[in-house]
């Protein structure tokens, strides 16, 4: 099947995937929101119960109480890792890379980028945050975490700048294919992944969270 | 002046350079478009603050064309 006008080329790699609709995303966050309650539901009334029946089996009772609270931040620490730093290139292609990627954002993107690592892009689905190896789509009270990321050219590794400026002109010629070419690896409260991003990251969401707030 | 760039290793590096009055400039920018797209690479333009196109023939009236690799989920 051709792709539409403006779709991702990329997306003919995925060509099972049904094309990301804001429906579609609303769906998912809600299946993440079940899954997560599933998994914590059954450990919290195990914890309860035990204590109920039986005063001594409070370390069972602990136990479980941990499991409740693990699982949903192991997941969220994987989600988190999309906007982790891959290991730089060497200073001189460094430096070029952050001067392309400096001409495609506007000043606080670029102030943003260079305390944070990640450039805010505003879209239709939300607002995203943008690393070198995914991007966080920021909602008023949820974050979604998507893994996505240039392919290196044959021999060369791409700087940082490089790898962030292609996750965004990709974001910004078709963002709902963007997000159905990348995989998600999170979707959950902000502050689930909030606590699991490095110092630095926490005020790119901050920041963008604020926003979000506002016009909401 | 028109640019076509890759991003690529180095950060980034020209491909050919044009202008609209110099059929020759013109003519080897298209051939260095098209070698890159035989490659596998995209072509994309900026079209202002927050959008960009994939364009399949080179825009011989645009300033800066920007040559990308493909992305995939991680």
């Amino acid at each position: 099947m051709p792709a539409a006008a403006g779709a991702l080329p990329e997306l003919a790699s995925v060509y099972w995937r049904p094309r990301m609709t804001a429906e579609r995303l609303r769906r998912r966050e809600r299946l993440w929101t079940l899954t997560t309650v599933a998994h914590v539901v059954p450990f919290v009334v195990i914890a309860v119960a035990m204590v109920l029946l039986s005063p001594v089996a409070l370390p069972v009772s602990l136990a479980a109480l941990a499991h409740a609270w693990l699982i949903p931040a192991l997941y969220a620490r994987r989600g988190a890792t999309v906007t982790r730093s891959l290991t730089p290139a060497a200073d001189g292609p460094e430096r070029v890379s952050l001067g392309l990627l400096g001409d495609l954002v506007d000043h606080d993107a670029r102030e943003l980028h260079a305390r944070t690592g990640l450039v805010p892009e505003p879209g239709r689905l939300g607002t995203w945050l943008v690393g070198e190896a995914g991007a966080l789509l920021v909602g008023e009270r949820r974050v979604s975490c998507w893994c996505v990321r240039a392919t290196d050219p044959d021999g060369a590794r791409l700087p940082s700048g490089d790898r962030v400026a292609h996750l965004l002109l990709a974001l910004r010629s078709d963002e709902e294919g963007f997000a159905t070419v990348a995989n998600l690896a999170f979707s959950g409260a902000r502050w689930r992944v909030r606590r699991r991003l490095p110092k630095r990251q926490r005020a790119a969401l901050d920041a963008v969270a604020a926003r979000s707030t506002l016009s909401a | 002046m028109s640019r076509l760039i890759r991003m690529d290793g180095s950060g980034h590096t020209t491909l050919a350079e044009w202008t609209t009055d110099d059929p020759a400039s013109v003519e080897a920018a298209v051939a260095a478009f098209r070698e890159e797209l035989d490659q596998g690479s995209i072509a994309m333009v900026t079209r202002g603050p927050g959008h960009a196109e994939h364009v399949r023939e080179l825009p011989l009236d645009e300033q800066l064309v920007i040559m990308r690799r493909p992305i995939a989920g991680g």
